[in-house]
């Protein structure tokens, strides 16, 4: 019994913290629109800046708690700064470039941070006044966790005073609810969304650095929090501030709870309430549904045609050199270039959601991985062959595509994209924490290509052979009646309902297709490593496929496979020269989102109609 | 028989009784239009024949057959074809494209994944293009085209399944005068040589005292008038209605 009171405070706590990053996260989106990767690493940049300052200022009160909120503000700043320069600029983009350029900023902010305090984990002083503990039913409860629970009300109650209280306040209620009509009332809307943005990040800020007393400072802060303060913001519904306190709440009672209760699946937990919360409240606990951006139809997306002779003749090269040229390359070259055709069709299938199906999908690694634990579980439980592996690969994907696309698909936007996330975390937890059949963070090694295809040079024309076909298949689908429904849904469901249409059943299928190419993709990448980890299914890797995808060009059929190959290809290279390749790929997507919007095929596409004429 | 017959229809919003027990039918090659003020509950009327609103009470029927509160997309199968408002085409596809995708549906094709679409129910389509005047427009993409083009492709999306009844939610909004005149009486043309039943709505006194064959007017969700033309024009209780505005007696 004492045991509960006491878990449930320090699940309290956790709530109270996660509340202030969370709450940051739900202002911005609400007034800008923008989901905001980077908010993760504010929080990081908060606990790091309150360390440096916190151990140069004088011992005591003042040092420590002057440290902390000049942490806070010096991260408000930050935050500022990158709005002006970056945010600002991209408003009007669809809501997937914001993603990828404040991703651009989490690698930035990762490896500036590793150059200024270095890669170990710091511990800060404790708290002045707070070190101690008191007894509460008996048990003992540190001061400190004691405390920050009073601050997740306070700072609750202090914005809804500011919101409710100021002019300022106001004006940011009011864009929440209709950006266009604050603008047509002639509010400086530039102002108002740096002052928001600002706003947003000291909290961040203030939320990491808080946390110095509690856990050591480290690198992995950023994508562990934003992950965490999405949950939170979706559960609670975007833009709410009373849905992020009680989602808080729930999940930091969860966690506090779960590890009680059934300590196996603590990770699935929360990633199982949030699913389960948007099946069925697909706006979060206290969300709206966006309100329809006004102005009618908007841009078009630009009409699907053949390809072009010079882009049929530039593929037909790139293919006789990946032909051609392999026999005279190193085992370690080959394999990079098994890695590249592995990824232009795990863009691919990403691409046939976001493109024809206009749907965002932040959990395509889900199928990826599921397709390699397909394969990697055959092989090791049922002793299956190499091409059966293969062939179990994008079954098992498929499958599950279609289970949790049965739930994605219904829902839209940043909900939907949410909601695919939880699935491909719930598919990371299990395969991280079911360890008797995954073999957990160690994976399952051993899964090698029959010996026929063990040569490097076999397996990878056995990879180019699948991934190609894969790809021009699903090109194909494209221009079948299939994915011309898909884009029919996506243009204008209205009219696609009015011709007997069924948008659900058409996305529903277009989402199975595309988990299954992902799992041919992801069977054949475990063959090639020769084992497979619950990473293939991480968050960091559905961030590459989108990264793949974005950086190619969504509205272009060429634009995954550019993607996936200057990505990889970059990504190998950097990773090769310099230490700091995370900071120069972060300033390339930010440069490629300011200045390439259409990604790089959409921009050679725009170069050369402008050459030739539009059609 | 009537194309379609509507009986006791209903439908309230909270408070507000938008539609309150309104009857009509209409017959096959007939153009039947629906008018009244803003707020008469036209759009309601409309997105309850469709299936876009469910009714709270009322009947209404298709050749016979109760098509009440089924999804848009069956009573489509089932031969109505609808014109937007504000229109709605698919903006990634040429205009030949969207007939297309109208035929492929019809023709229960859409869930090919191998032949592309561009050598699928091409002829029928530019053939259907061709009879609205459509046909050098083909190859443009909707997105780029002119709001009066919108609404014959449209149009020709509505026709593709060989409708017995077509929907048509102010067809000749945004439309220039002279393309007005002309779009309805293609309309009315081809209902009367194919037997399709035309619903339309319409704020355009011109259109609706040119083309109509009969008038249903509504006002405050009931239906004050009915009849030909010159004996809706005549009704005291529609010129009540429209007073002020002079729209009735504008018209010639």
């Amino acid at each position: 019994m004492e045991n509960l009171v006491l878990q449930a405070l320090s699940g309290l706590a956790s709530a109270s913290s996660l509340f202030l990053v969370a709450s940051g996260l739900t202002v911005i989106f609400g007034v800008s629109r923008v989901v905001n990767f980077a908010h993760g690493s504010l929080y990081m940049l908060g606990a790091y800046l309150a360390y440096s300052l916190v151990t140069t200022l004088p011992r005591g009160h003042l040092g420590f708690w002057g440290g902390v909120i000049g942490a806070a503000v010096l991260v408000g700043l930050i935050g500022l700064v990158v709005e002006v320069l970056l945010l600002r600029r991209i408003y009007r983009a669809p809501e997937l470039f914001q993603l990828l350029a404040t991703f651009g900023v989490v690698l930035i902010v990762q490896d500036l941070a590793q150059m200024i305090w270095g890669p170990q984990d710091l511990l800060g002083p404790r708290a002045p006044g707070l070190r101690g503990s008191i007894e509460i039913v008996g048990m003992r409860f540190p001061l400190y966790e004691l405390f920050l629970i009073g601050v997740g009300p306070v700072v609750l109650g202090l914005l809804v005073l500011l919101f409710h209280r100021t002019r300022w306040g106001t004006l940011v209620r009011a864009a929440t609810q209709d950006r266009e009509m604050v603008g047509a009332l002639g509010v400086n809307q530039r102002m108002l969304f740096t002052s928001v943005f600002f706003l947003g990040s000291l909290l961040a800020g203030l939320g990491g650095a808080l946390q110095l007393p509690r856990e050591s400072v480290n690198l992995h802060m950023d994508l562990a929090i934003i992950t965490e303060a999405f949950v939170v913001v979706v559960v609670g519904g975007l833009g709410s501030l009373t849905g992020a306190a009680l989602a808080a709440l729930l999940i930091g009672e969860l966690h506090a709870f779960g590890i009680l209760i059934v300590p196996k699946i603590t990770l699935v937990l929360v990633f199982l309430v949030m699913a389960l919360v948007l099946v069925v409240r697909p706006h979060g606990l206290l969300g709206k549904p966006e309100a329809a951006a006004r102005g009618g139809q908007g841009s078009a997306e630009p009409v699907i045609g053949p390809a072009p002779p010079a882009l049929r003749w530039l593929g037909l090269a790139t293919l006789a050199v990946a032909v051609v040229l392999p026999p005279f390359l190193g085992d370690y070259a080959v394999s990079v270039l098994t890695e590249l055709a592995i990824a232009v069709l795990f863009a691919a299938s990403l691409h046939l959601i976001m493109g024809p199906g206009g749907m965002a999908s932040f959990g395509n690694a889900a199928y990826f991985g599921i397709g390699a634990y397909g394969a990697a579980l055959a092989a090791q439980w049922l002793g299956a062959p190499m091409l059966a592996g293969l062939a179990l690969a994008p079954l098992a994907a498929g499958v599950f595509g279609l289970l949790f696309g049965y739930f994605c698909v219904r829902l839209s936007g940043v909900y939907a994209a949410m909601l695919t996330l939880a699935f491909a975390q719930i598919a990371w937890s299990v395969a991280f924490q079911w360890v008797e059949v995954t073999g957990g963070d160690n994976g399952i090694l051993g899964v090698w290509p029959s010996a026929w295809a063990a040569p490097k040079l076999v397996y990878y024309y056995l990879a180019l052979a699948l991934c190609l076909g894969a790809t021009l298949f699903l090109r194909r689908v494209v221009h079948a009646p299939f994915g011309y429904a898909l884009r029919a849904q996506r243009d204008s469901a209205l009219r696609a309902e009015a011709i007997g249409i069924d948008a659900f059943r058409i996305r529903w299928l277009g989402f199975g297709l595309a988990a299954a190419a992902a799992g041919v993709a992801g069977g054949l990448f475990a063959y090639g490593k020769g084992s497979v980890f619950p990473t293939y299914m991480g968050i960091p890797r559905s961030v590459d496929a989108l990264l793949m995808v974005l950086l190619g060009g969504v509205q272009t059929l060429s634009g995954p496979i550019v993607g996936a190959l200057a990505f990889t290809g970059l990504q190998e290279q950097l990773v090769r020269i310099t230490d700091l390749w995370r900071l120069i790929l972060g300033c390339i997507i930010v440069l490629l989102v300011l200045f390439f919007p259409q990604g790089l095929a959409g921009a050679a596409r725009a170069r050369w109609e402008a050459r030739h004429g539009d059609a | 028989m009537a194309t379609l017959e509507v009986a006791g229809l209903e439908k309230s919003f909270g408070g507000v009784r938008a539609v309150q027990g309104i009857s009509f039918s209409v017959r096959p090659g007939e153009m039947l239009a629906l008018i009244g003020p803003n707020g008469a509950g036209k759009s309601t009327c409309f997105n309850m024949l469709n299936g876009q609103l469910r009714p709270d009470a009322g009947s209404v029927r298709l050749l016979g057959r109760e098509i009440t509160g089924m999804a848009p997309r069956t009573i489509w199968r089932l031969g109505v074809g609808r014109t937007f408002q504000i229109t709605a085409t698919f903006g990634s596809m040429t205009v030949l494209e969207n007939v297309q995708m109208a035929l492929l549906s019809h023709h229960r094709r859409l869930g090919g994944l191998w032949r592309p679409v561009a050598r699928m129910d091409a002829a029928p389509a530019r053939a259907l293009l061709e009879r609205l005047g459509m046909a050098e427009q083909a190859a443009r993409p909707c997105g780029i085209l002119a709001y009066g083009d919108l609404k014959r492709v449209e149009l020709a999306i509505a026709l593709a399944n060989q409708p017995k009844l077509l929907l048509m939610d102010e067809p000749t909004a945004g439309m220039a005068p002279q393309e007005r005149v002309s779009l309805m009486a293609l309309t009315a043309q081809i209902a009367r040589e194919s037997g399709i039943a035309v619903l339309f709505t319409e704020h355009d006194m011109d259109v609706v005292f040119g083309h109509a064959d009969r008038i249903l007017v509504l006002d405050r969700g009931r239906l004050i008038a009915e009849g030909a033309p010159a004996a809706v024009r005549a009704d005291p209780k529609v010129r009540e209605v429209y007073l002020g505005s002079g729209a009735v007696t504008g018209a010639h």
